[in-house]
């Protein structure tokens, strides 16, 4: 028995100190490994502008996209076409708060295209060095107002939604649209008073749809994507805190070339078309 | 009673019996098990900013997040213990037709994502909810985005593991002193109070350290059901969630502040009254 536990000991200590001794290892590691894959990633960067050019069906493998909640409906129409014109690639798209994913690129996410709803979140990548060259602005979006079908609290106005007995949902400050809410907000001179701040523009859609907020605060592309499920109500201020879509080949990835290829699309005068058709704004 | 339990159960657990055999080949995959569980609790403690430490939780908002998590987590706790202990009662001493459906139907949230159990929740308890637009009809309250609504959806996710645990308890419990009780004149619900209940204690208490645990982690049917906002509905998981974004170090530091008052609290009702 004493030697069972003496056993049992040792083995609980190699453990732990094993332990010990992986972590040690990995928290020098993150320091090294962006500035060995740099080089890699901008070399293959170089030639995928050229590839643009000239070879377009060069591009193979799999695109992996992190684009802003805003874009869902665009980017999968974006992505399908983009397969179809090349074919042996699979774009990967993924969806989600502009700052979300932005931090799941700076923490080391492989992708190769990222795709922000505002210039903030995206200078969270670029400035992490994760980014290749600059990043093109893409489209540019207005907000809105989003309440039920049939407006029920008669909402005409920002100032509207700021009265007591009207729910309201709004993005987190820290997303692009809780960003730019704040800024029409500040220049309307109005105090929001939301009953919910949450984590990308598609969270605070759904909860106008659903009917448990009054009214949201979106983006005027949101309300056209969710067709008769919700009505939208334009405001002046709107008009001041437009937010602009950067797009950029991401260092994480492993196609750079392909990531080349698909900003090279959306940038496109066919690319544009369907932006544009979703009711986003030129660039 | 409850010490002569414990104590039998401590003996069993400390492996007394000198006649077991090690299968010595079980410590590699152990240790590696070990390892993996935790090393991500290493690795928090590494990278936590300790000399920022005091400046990142000592903000009003940890305050208030740190606050709204300890109050619904108990609350969510205290309801499912008025709650769960019955039902784990019917399920381990009743035998009717549909005992395994209702067990299934009522340990569904241990197995359905959190965020699919906002969901199912809103649509539920929702201002236009099956139940919840009644509630708004005739109330003229509705319940998403209000405390009240993060301690459901707690309660929702989190009364399963004390149903669990105490059923297990109770069918571990002789039901000959119910019995003897019965025959001594004890009514039905004296005999489940001062019989049944005082040896389910260690049972009960393993189960609501279950629960709320669990409770103050919530995060999926929390941010689904109650939305996020401070003060309200922002409890701890949500607050470190919306710092990861912006924020990574404040993160960090939060989710210290959490692990270290979950197993702070863990550890002494551990000491008091779990001895498994």
């Amino acid at each position: 028995m004493n030697r069972n536990a003496s056993m049992v000991t040792t083995v609980i200590v190699t453990t732990v100190v094993v332990a010990l001794g992986l972590a040690g290892c990995s928290s020098s590691a993150p320091s090294t490994a962006p500035s060995s894959a740099a080089p890699a990633a901008s070399s293959s960067a170089a030639p995928a502008s050229s590839a643009a050019a000239f070879a377009t069906p060069s591009v193979s493998g799999t695109v992996v996209v992190f684009a802003a909640s805003s874009l869902m409906a665009t980017f999968t129409t974006l992505a399908a076409n983009f397969e179809q014109a090349h074919p042996g690639v699979k774009v990967v798209p993924s969806y989600g708060g502009s700052d979300t994913l932005a931090a799941q690129i700076t923490q080391g996410a492989p992708v190769d295209v990222f795709a922000a709803a505002s210039t903030t979140t995206m200078g969270t990548v670029t400035k992490a060095g994760d980014g290749v060259g600059t990043p093109t602005v893409f489209a540019k979006n207005e907000l809105e107002i989003a309440v039920s079908p049939s407006n029920p609290d008669h909402i005409a106005s920002l100032a509207d939604v700021t009265k007591s007995g009207v729910k309201l949902a709004l993005c987190a400050a820290t997303v692009p649209c809780g960003a730019a809410a704040t800024k029409a907000f500040a220049a309307a001179k109005l105090t929001p008073h939301p009953v919910t701040l949450e984590q990308d523009v598609a969270s605070v859609l759904t909860k106008v749809e659903l009917g448990e907020v009054d009214a949201g605060i979106v983006y005027q592309t949101d309300v056209k994507s969710a067709g008769s499920k919700v009505a939208g109500v334009n405001f002046a201020e709107a008009a001041s805190a437009i937010n602009t879509y950067p797009i950029v080949v991401v260092k994480t990835g492993k196609n750079a070339v392909a990531g080349q290829e698909f900003v090279n699309y959306v940038a496109s005068p066919a690319g544009q078309q369907i932006l544009q058709a979703a009711g986003f704004q030129q660039p | 009673m409850t010490d002569v339990a414990a104590d039998t159960a401590e003996g069993r657990s400390r492996g007394a019996d000198p006649r077991v055999r090690v299968p010595y080949a079980l410590f590699v995959p152990a240790a590696i098990g070990v390892v993996f569980l935790i090393l991500p609790i290493v690795g928090l403690l590494i990278r936590t900013p300790w000399h920022h430490l005091p400046s990142l939780i000592s903000s009003p908002d940890v305050r208030t997040a740190l606050r709204l998590s300890l109050e619904t987590a108990t609350a969510a706790t205290a309801i499912a213990i008025v709650v769960g202990v019955p039902i784990a009662w019917v399920l381990a001493r009743l035998d009717f037709r549909g005992r395994s459906l209702l067990r299934a139907l009522i340990t569904l949230p241990l197995v359905l994502p959190p965020v699919a159990g906002g969901i199912a929740l809103l649509l539920a308890y929702g201002r236009r909810g099956v139940v919840g637009s009644e509630i708004l009809k005739v109330f003229g309250v509705s319940l998403p985005f209000t405390t009240a609504a993060v301690v459901v959806a707690e309660t929702f996710v989190a009364m399963p593991f004390l149903i669990v645990s105490v059923e297990g308890s109770l069918r571990g419990v002789d039901v000959r002193y119910d019995h003897a009780a019965a025959t001594l004149g004890a009514s039905r619900l004296f005999t489940f109070v001062h019989v049944t209940l005082p040896m389910l204690g260690p049972g009960i208490a393993a189960g609501a350290v279950l629960c709320w645990a669990r409770a103050l982690g919530e995060f999926g049917a929390t941010i689904t059901f109650a939305g996020s906002y401070p003060g309200t509905t922002q409890t701890m998981p949500l607050q470190v969630y919306l710092a990861l974004q912006n924020n990574p170090d404040a993160a960090i530091a939060l989710s210290l502040v959490l692990l270290v008052v979950s197993v702070a609290i863990l550890a002494g009702l551990r000491d008091r009254w779990l001895r498994t």
